[in-house]
């Protein structure tokens, strides 16, 4: 296998990020792929075309050259319509496309037969976290979002005494508690502030806390989880209430950081021209949604605006502002996308057949040789819960029905006939040579076994030891076998026949004894360590 | 009491049992379950000692035997440690083996039962007969030896005698011949000695079976000799013609049978390969040594203080409970060590693998004990797909089951067994006496690799000091 990959510059104004790094680079070529670089790729992220080629990647100076000889373009942002002309007939393209809102660069993808991998797609399933793109771009937007603000803002976060008088700590306050959003919380308390954050999902409230901020809830019923684990549009009065919540912070807090995104749709406008106006001379906002309008009334998209006294940031391209960082962790998940395809054999020597029966590649493939399979069908597990409005914490992790049988799937049609057979051969012949007596009780016991396991399939792994003392207790039913013998009404049975009565009230005795020592003793145990398990 | 009146309490002894099992599927109906079990167990009792087949001469012996047994069995259920629960169960299957034997027994020199049967009847009741003997003898003697294993008297080593197929072969033709010879016998005399002669094989055969199973196969073996003692009382009721001796024998019967099921598919081994027993030796595979690539390099050494630090400059921390910790009673120290983390924020998650510990579902019982609540304990499949996000994986007294080789080397003879994947977590923590192997006999690649730290020394005492530092 030496499937050329190539790495072109990013040629959006502004771009600072590359595809791939050294470090990663080393890693694709172990995978057995070639690695090719164009000249000055890495510059804007301090990333030097030596460094590269002594991690053994070839640098290409020639553009044109490095589109048409690659077999997979890494790229970071979509390309533009002269890139795509570039692209070599069939070839295979990575990168983010945001396949909603390009529907002419799909459809002139798909022109050029091209196969198109699109980073903005990966499913957001637990499988496909290493893969994920987006969550880790927004991770390096959250954290520099606070450094932006930091920067703006005219104080310290940290709150501290000194000599020359107390400084009252920063407040932040994080709306949307996404990836972004808890990157925002980790770093504003990383700098010492005090955070706030806000999110339409209740179930976050646990995540805020776990990177040191402090939940605000909007008190009113309802849940907003979408599908896929990302907010959906909230009612109207959810809305009005959430409002109030909003402007009671502004008031207090020295900085926000909206976050708030919703699949599809333009960014919710949830901070007021008002609230801005309430806010402390000096304040700070950081819209991270100001490329889908923005979160605030008074966000200018791209720019730094005062409006009130307060600061409004409305940067586009946080990530690409920490272009090493945003390209190291960009490349490790294409990395991982590659890995994924080598092990469902969608990259086969030196053919390229995603396989589409895999979820992840299904989702994250947007076209497939010149075919338009975007939009891909709903996933089929979201990590958001499925019926939390009681319950959020425990619905979390949602227990699947019985974790064994799961993966063993329906039986082959021949082994199950073969199965079967045999069965209907065993009734056959028990049926031919069996009392009647007898068959009532077979009847019986062929239905316990099915009940039994019926019944067990269903227990919980944590409850196998439970469930083993229990049906201990339980077979010292075996008890009842020895009752039965132990003193007979003998009078129906003629009175010649000598019988060992008092070896059989022994032995019986002994067995009642052991079987009551398990009787007891099970259930008791039983019972102990049940009321162990405690939530 | 009539007939009818107890065959009516038969059936609701029936379905309060299979309520019982039905409510041990999870916690909050567990209980529940439990107190079904008791009341079945309560009316079948009282059914039948009032019922017809019992005659008020048997109620002296009955109600001193019963005092006898209760008294020992909740003696011994009060003072058993937790740690020690696989002995106990282990223990408790052999007496229902005895007792089943026992009930064969005096079914057997009562010639009071076959009075009135047709000569087809009879034949199937004494087969009835040598099967519930044969059961119950290999369950007793079985578990008798696991019992030993489990508590140490015995070594865990299997005992592999040469030509231990043939062996049993030979065993099950001597039953089966006998068999043949004691339906065929027309007196109990007469009987007698086949009788004998296969009790005593099917003994050996037990205490054979159960010896050449390797310690880390133990938890299939408990969870088999559960299911056995279940099969032993439905054969004890088709011999006296009980219904509820039947259902009931059933449902634990299949219940064994499906949680060695599981047990099995949890090591990715059949469950022919486990009984047939050495781990490893099968198949003319070589020794383990001899096959996967031995991992080389240096281990990583840490101390207490050390694994504080990182525990508590930790968000994310998954713990993986084996063997060794029930060794060393470290159960209330971990949890302590959780709570500390907790309250400062540390999200703590413990990962049980399905045959960690030597029976089934044996870690959950430990930490319940130590109070750890059920909600972040998760299954292996849980929370595998979380390593990577994972700050610490702390692996206390676990080896096979969190072993790298048996995803990356085909040639580990313990290839193919799920595991969980501690290595993939920033930093792993492993917590062992020594470099030893597990049970598997298997050397583990984990302990070299870059990102794992070795905490040597006992686990109890180690995390003692952990807390200390934690604390301070």
């Amino acid at each position: 296998m030496s499937l050329l990959i190539g790495v072109p510059r990013e040629v959006f104004p502004g771009e600072k990020r590359v595809a791939t790094v050294p470090a990663v680079v080393e890693k694709l070529i172990k995978q057995g792929f070639r690695v090719a670089v164009e000249a000055g790729a890495g510059d804007t992220a301090q990333i030097s075309d030596d460094a590269y080629r002594a991690a053994g990647a070839e640098i290409v100076d020639d553009r044109a050259r490095l589109w048409a000889a690659s077999d997979i373009v890494f790229k970071v942002r979509g390309p533009d319509s002269d890139e795509v002309g570039l692209l070599r007939e069939g070839g295979t393209l990575v990168s983010f496309i945001w396949p909603a809102q390009n529907p002419e660069l799909l459809k002139q993808l798909a022109a050029r037969k091209a196969t198109v991998l699109a980073m903005d797609s990966v499913p957001r399933i637990s499988r496909a976290q290493k893969l994920d793109a987006l969550s880790s771009m927004a991770n390096i937007a959250g954290y520099r979002a606070v450094i932006e603000a930091a920067h703006e803002f005219g104080r310290f976060f940290t709150g501290s005494i000194t000599a020359a008088g107390k400084v009252p700590p920063a407040k932040v306050f994080v709306i949307g508690a996404g990836v972004a959003g808890l990157a925002a919380i980790g770093a504003a308390t990383g700098l010492g502030a005090i955070v706030r954050a806000n999110d339409t999902r209740p179930e976050v409230g646990d995540q805020v806390k776990s990177m040191g901020g402090e939940f605000v809830p909007v008190e009113y019923e309802e849940v907003g989880s979408g599908v896929g684990g990302y907010a959906k549009v909230m009612s109207e009065g959810f809305q009005k209430a959430q409002r109030e919540v909003f402007a009671k912070q502004a008031k207090d807090v020295d900085i926000i950081i909206t976050t708030a995104l919703i699949p599809g749709k333009p960014a919710p406008r949830l901070i007021t021209e008002d609230m801005v106006k309430s806010m402390k001379q000096g304040s700070v906002i950081v819209d991270m949604a100001a490329e889908q309008g923005g979160n605030c009334e008074c966000t200018v998209p791209g720019e730094v605006v005062v409006r009130h006294g307060v600061t409004i940031i409305g940067y586009k391209d946080l990530p690409s502002r920490l272009a090493q960082q945003a390209s190291t962790l960009y490349a490790t998940n294409l990395f991982r996308l590659m890995e994924d395809m080598i092990k469902t054999k969608s990259i086969d020597g030196d053919a390229i057949n995603v396989d589409m029966a895999d979820e992840v590649l299904r989702g994250t493939t947007v076209i497939d040789k010149g075919e338009v399979s975007w939009p891909p069908p709903a996933p089929k597990l979201s990590a958001a819960p499925a019926a939390a409005v009681a319950k959020p914490a425990a619905a979390a992790v949602k227990p699947k029905g019985h974790g064994h049988g799961a993966s063993s799937g329906p039986m082959a049609g021949t082994k199950t006939a073969v199965v079967f057979g045999v069965g209907a051969l065993l009734f056959l012949l028990v049926g031919r040579f069996a009392p009647a007596s007898f068959l009532a009780h077979f009847t019986v016991f062929v239905l316990a076994c099915f009940i039994g396991y019926m019944v067990v399939w269903n227990v919980k792994p944590a409850l196998h030891t439970p469930l083993m003392s229990v049906t201990n207790a339980v077979s010292s039913i075996i008890a009842i076998g020895a009752l039965v013998q132990i003193a007979p009404d003998l009078s129906r049975i003629s009175a010649d026949l000598s019988r060992p009565g008092e070896w059989i009230r022994w032995l019986s005795v002994g067995a009642i004894a052991l079987a009551t020592i398990n009787m007891f003793g099970g259930f008791a145990v039983t019972q102990r360590m049940l009321a162990m398990f405690r939530k | 009491m009539t007939s009818s009146l107890s065959t009516v309490s038969y059936i609701g002894a029936t379905i309060l049992f299979i309520l019982c099992l039905g409510g041990l599927s999870n916690q909050e109906t567990s209980r529940r379950g439990n107190l079904y079990g008791m009341i079945g167990m309560t009316i079948a009792v009282v059914a039948t000692v009032f019922g017809v087949q019992v005659t008020s001469a048997g109620l002296p012996y009955i109600i001193a035997a019963m005092a006898v047994g209760a008294g020992i069995g909740l003696y011994a259920a009060r003072v058993v440690q937790m740690t020690q629960m696989p002995e106990l169960v282990a223990l408790m299957h052999s007496l229902v083996g005895l007792a089943a034997m026992l009930v064969g027994y005096a079914n057997f020199i009562d010639p009071a039962v076959s009075v009135n049967l047709t000569p087809a009847e009879k034949g199937i009741h004494e087969i009835e007969m040598y099967l519930g003997v044969l059961i119950g003898a290999v369950t007793f003697s079985g578990s008798v030896i696991a019992f030993g294993k489990l508590s140490g008297k015995i070594g865990g080593k299997p005992l592999t005698l040469p030509a231990r197929h043939w062996l049993n072969l030979a065993g099950l033709l001597l039953v089966i011949y006998y068999g043949y010879a004691f339906v065929n016998a027309h007196s109990v005399p007469e009987a007698m000695t086949p009788m004998i002669v296969m009790t005593v094989v099917a003994l050996l055969f037990g205490v054979h079976m159960v010896m050449a199973i390797g310690g880390a196969d133990m938890p299939v073996v408990v969870s088999m000799l559960n299911s056995y003692s279940g099969w032993a009382a439905a054969a004890t009721g088709f011999m006296l013609s009980n219904d509820l001796l039947i259902v009931t024998g059933a449902l634990v019967g299949s219940s064994g049978a499906i949680l060695s099921y599981i047990m099995c598919a949890a090591m990715n081994r059949h469950f022919i390969s486990v009984i047939a027993g050495g781990f490893g030796t099968d198949g003319g595979s070589p020794a383990p040594a001899a096959g996967g690539a031995q991992p080389a390099g240096e281990v990583n050494p840490i101390l207490a203080p050390e694994t504080a630090e990182l525990l508590r400059e930790a968000r994310n921390v998954i713990i993986v409970p084996g063997y060794g910790m029930a060794v060393a009673q470290a159960q209330h120290t971990v949890y302590e060590i959780t709570k500390v983390l907790r309250e400062r924020g540390v999200n703590v998650r413990f990962g049980i693998h399905p045959v960690a510990g030597r029976m089934p579902g044996h870690m959950n019982v430990l930490l319940a004990e130590a109070r750890v609540p059920y909600d972040i304990v998760f299954e292996m499949d849980e929370l595998n797909d979380d390593f990577p996000t994972t700050d610490v994986a702390m692996v206390i007294g676990a080896n096979d089951i969190v072993n790298p080789a048996a995803q990356d080397d085909p040639t580990s003879p313990i290839a193919g067994m799920p595991v969980l994947e501690v290595w993939k977590a920033k930093t792993s923590i492993v917590m062992k006496r020594s470099m030893a192997s597990g049970y598997a006999g298997v050397d583990n690649p984990l302990f070299y690799k870059d990102n794992n730290r070795m905490l040597f020394g006992d686990a109890k005492k180690m995390l003692d000091e952990v807390l200390i530092v934690l604390k301070s």
